[in-house]
């Protein structure tokens, strides 16, 4: 690879972090209040209250706002996988295309359409309907999210496919595979959890508000007792599944697992790091600097949470690189050399496939196929050069892991304490906890980004893993033009969020009341 | 693909209505019922070009790795403009959007031209052929620039496209149908006198250059040259008439299409000559659908290069070459069976929503304006 590719392709992947990560700033605000507004608008047509229409309709405004944003950065990621990895659209287009068109089939246009009647039915349809419209918002935007991360999932974790030699690419033999496979249902269920937690946070922080200022406490309140069930639910749900990811990512992707722990050298019952800094002064995965300038550690826990075994055997980034140590299915581990032999076996099978088809020699043709079966496994490995090239940012990965930890843990305590006092009722009175939950908001969105990046950052080199490293991935477009299209990305973005922003506060300070009148007077 | 391409081009009419709403209205009135007419709609069009890229990405992968990742710019623009339409509805009355109504307007004024004639210009590739090349051996080795399948030859990376007159031509026509369907969707929804009035006369306005434009680009292709694969060795040539001849192949398709455009033509001119005809968007939306279908499928049937490249014609994609395996193109067609359900809710939906035509009062009382 020369330099200009190489800036291609971090330029390439800048850009679309830049668009995923803006992305998953508004959509877990939209799957979280769609969830919460559902709840409230139900408790509305099943009591009849008005004071529940109000509150649902404050929180709809709410999501309107942000609503249109999250889908206008969707685009851009729809159309990216082509624009910046055009190698890789096709290289797996047969498995990963079928995701992306039964989001947009089955998800998109039940939220899309649903959500004009939300919007603008409230006068034309009976309540029931409207309600089951508001429901069917919710459910479109958490279909969408399972066929995004099914795709996502089979990056991280390839199954159900076959390499077509004749074709040039990996092909869908097993579509039930890909869809239930148990890195997307967990990842699935971590990522809808975390929108359900996102939702919460902010309900509860907008509500601890009005609050502070003895504003629309009744509504505050209202507010506040669906935002911290749903947020306690959420953010409980987010452990657990956040343990069923991480045992999928100790079988599937031991080098992230490493990342994330800081774990260079392997151990039998090794410990989980609770707390730690890292020495900045390891450079080297085998230098014999320590990893850790402090490292609080809670004994065998993290052997346990990979494998279920207080004493299994966790990899660390050397083990994996040198190979040799026993894998949980019985075989000794490959070397990064020996896989990177056989990766380069593998491609140099696929090219003398490919002549000694077009020169028609049949028996070469299988005896090619037959080299490049028995090693694609190892494929990936042949465009890479050393095994430093198996090892991701580790503490980008490290720190993001532990920092969203810390914070899930936060938040439970934090809809703990909120819940019980609701119930004791001295919540509209205890300030320190209302400004607790406002300077609370930016957290779960923090947290949300940060585990993004381990599960991204901590997969590279890997676009695919183990098949297709990112440098072979990408469109053959100068980098000149990407970071153009960054640069413009950027300026767009920040734009429309800093609107967003302020059109919220706006609408916040304005207040529910505000809304009451509105069907007379108009806007 | 071809019905969804249909679709997507009937359903531009909302980007037709945004790149008129400033010429269309006289008042801030106006301009407002204008916006909320089009805002209740823009989701769908919205969605179904969304949807056109995850199903083409799934049909025909080759497609979507060439052409997006090759005619970057091109892409890439139109994209932009649909970024800025998504929040320009929701965003341009709000207090505090920082910048002001007047941008979000001009952004739906630019989404509504850009984002019609761009995608007007892209399809006319179809037919006119782009600079690409691919090559299956790139990623082993083989091959001897680098390891990336197909490659764009021109460095405007699709902006080329805009130089070629017939791609214009296209891009023009596809711009002042959208417009004159908008036109036809103002006159069939609106209740109000002095826009319906103006919106009859923009339909005359605007079909009559659609017309104009559509013919050139029809005429013009129909007896150009165009890409012929053969069925047995698979080798791609320029054939005189390539796709005259596949009308006269394919009956059928040719009936339906001259159909499609009666209906285009009815529906317009119908609503211009006869005052209380409001339906005209209904034979010219069918219309629209149809001749946008029947010209698509005869881009690809008939041992046609969909996706011809002009550089170096084996690189052109087929339908037989680009699309995806047999047991993917199966789950999709499974998968398609849902389109039926969709369809429903959406008739449904956009049934429950329009009992009631638009007028000023409808704004305050539906209780979410623009």
């Amino acid at each position: 690879m020369d330099m200009l590719s190489i800036s291609t392709v971090n330029w390439a992947r800048a850009q679309f972090a830049l668009t995923a990560g803006y992305h998953w700033i508004f959509v877990p605000l939209t799957i979280g209040l769609a969830l919460i507004m559902a709840i409230m608008e139900t408790i509305y047509v099943k009591t009849g209250e008005e004071k529940w229409k109000h509150t649902t309709r404050f929180w709809q405004k709410i999501f309107g706002i942000n609503f249109a944003i999250g889908i206008a950065t969707g685009i851009i990621l729809e159309f990216q996988f082509g624009t910046n990895w055009s190698n890789y659209s096709w290289f797996v287009g047969d498995i990963f295309g079928a995701p992306l068109a039964i989001e947009g089939i089955i998800a998109f246009f039940l939220e899309a359409t649903f959500v004009t009647i939300m919007f603008f039915g409230w006068n034309r349809v009976s309540k029931k309907t409207h309600l089951l419209s508001t429901w069917l918002v919710f459910t479109g935007a958490t279909l969408s999210a399972f066929w995004i991360l099914v795709a996502n999932a089979w990056m991280q974790y390839p199954i159900g496919m076959e390499f077509n030699p004749d074709t040039v690419r990996n092909e869908m033999v097993d579509f039930w595979a890909v869809v239930l496979s148990p890195v997307a249902y967990n990842k699935f269920l971590h990522a809808v959890f975390s929108c359900w937690a996102v939702g919460a946070s902010f309900v509860a922080g907008v509500s601890a508000w009005y609050l502070l200022k003895k504003q629309h406490v009744e509504f505050a309140i209202q507010s506040l007792r669906i935002g911290s069930l749903v947020g306690l639910v959420g953010f409980v749900m987010l452990a657990v599944t956040g343990d069923g990811s991480a045992y999928q990512v100790a079988q599937k992707q031991p080098m992230k697992l490493a990342a994330m722990e800081g774990l260079y050298e392997g151990r039998e019952g090794a410990g989980l790091s609770a707390f730690g800094i890292l020495n900045p002064n390891k450079t080297a995965y085998n230098d014999e600097v320590k990893p850790y300038i402090l490292n609080v550690e809670i004994p065998k826990l993290l052997s346990f949470l990979a494998y279920r075994d207080q004493n299994a055997f966790v990899p660390g980034v050397k083990d994996i690189i040198d190979g040799g140590y026993t894998l949980p299915d019985g075989t000794t581990a490959l070397s990064f050399e020996e896989r990177k032999a056989r990766g380069e076996k593998a491609i140099q099978a696929l090219a003398d496939h490919m002549v000694a088809r077009k020169e028609g020699r049949a028996a070469d043709v299988a005896s090619h196929e037959a080299i490049l079966r028995e090693n694609y496994a190892h494929f990936g490995y042949g465009y890479l050069e050393t095994g430093v090239d198996l090892i991701p940012d580790i503490p980008l990965t490290y720190y993001s892991f532990h920092l969203m930890v810390m914070i899930g843990i936060f938040f439970i305590l934090f809809f703990m304490v909120v819940l019980y006092y609701l119930y004791k009722k001295k919540m509209s009175n205890t300030g320190w906890l209302q400004y607790v939950a406002l300077w609370s908001i930016p957290l779960s969105f923090l947290a949300a980004q940060l585990g993004w990046i381990v599960a991204e950052v901590g997969r590279q080199p890997w676009t695919i893993q183990d098949i297709l490293p990112v440098e072979i991935s990408a469109s053959a477009v100068s980098a000149g033009n990407i970071i153009t299209t960054f640069i413009l990305f950027t300026l767009i973005f920040t734009g429309l969020l800093a609107a967003e922003i302020a059109i919220m506060v706006k609408q916040i300070k304005k207040g529910p009341a505000s809304l009451s009148t509105e069907n007379h007077t108009g806007q | 693909m071809s019905l969804l391409g249909g679709l997507l081009v009937f359903l531009l009419f909302v980007q037709g209505g945004q790149s008129m709403l400033g010429s269309l209205s006289r008042e801030e009135d106006e301009k407002k019922l204008l916006v909320n007419v089009l805002g209740r709609k823009w989701e769908y069009t919205f969605t179904t070009l969304v949807t056109f890229g995850g199903a083409f990405f799934a049909s025909f992968p080759l497609f979507y790795s060439t052409s997006f990742g090759g005619a970057y710019w091109a892409w890439m623009i139109l994209l932009f403009c649909f970024v800025l339409q998504a929040v320009s509805y929701e965003f341009q009355s709000k207090p505090g959007n920082i910048f002001g109504p007047r941008v979000y307007r001009t952004f739906l004024f630019l989404n509504g031209v850009i984002g019609t004639f761009l995608l007007g210009v892209l399809v006319a590739t179809f037919f006119t052929g782009s600079q690409f090349t691919v090559g299956k051996g790139n990623i082993a080795g083989l091959g001897t620039s680098g390891a990336i399948i197909s490659q764009w030859q021109n460095p405007l990376h699709g902006l080329e496209s805009l130089f070629n007159l017939r791609n214009l031509s296209l891009g023009f026509a596809v711009l002042f149908l959208a417009r004159t369907q908008a036109s036809l969707f103002f006159v069939n929804r609106l209740r109000h006198e002095k826009l319906e009035q103006r919106s009859r006369k923009f339909v005359l306005y605007n079909g009559v250059p659609f017309l104009l434009f559509f013919l050139v680009f029809l005429i013009w292709t129909l007896f150009d040259e165009g890409y012929a694969v053969d069925p047995v060795t698979k080798v791609v040539s320029l054939e005189e008439m390539k796709y005259l001849h596949n009308f006269t192949d394919m009956p059928w398709i040719l009936v339906l299409f001259i159909l499609g455009v009666a209906a285009v033509l009815y529906g317009t001119f119908k609503t211009v000559f006869s005052p209380r005809f409001r339906k005209g968007i209904w034979f010219t939306g069918a219309g629209t659908i149809i001749v946008v279908t029947m010209l698509l499928l005869i881009a690809g049937y008939n041992n046609t290069a969909y996706y011809p490249s002009s550089i170096d014609l084996q690189s052109s994609l087929t339908l037989e070459n680009s699309s995806s395996s047999e047991f993917t193109l199966t789950a999709m067609a499974v998968v398609s069976l849902f389109v039926p359900v969709v369809i429903g809710y959406i008739i449904y939906a956009w049934g429950a929503l329009e009992k009631k035509k638009l007028g000023m009062e409808e704004l305050d009382t539906d209780g979410n304006a623009y």
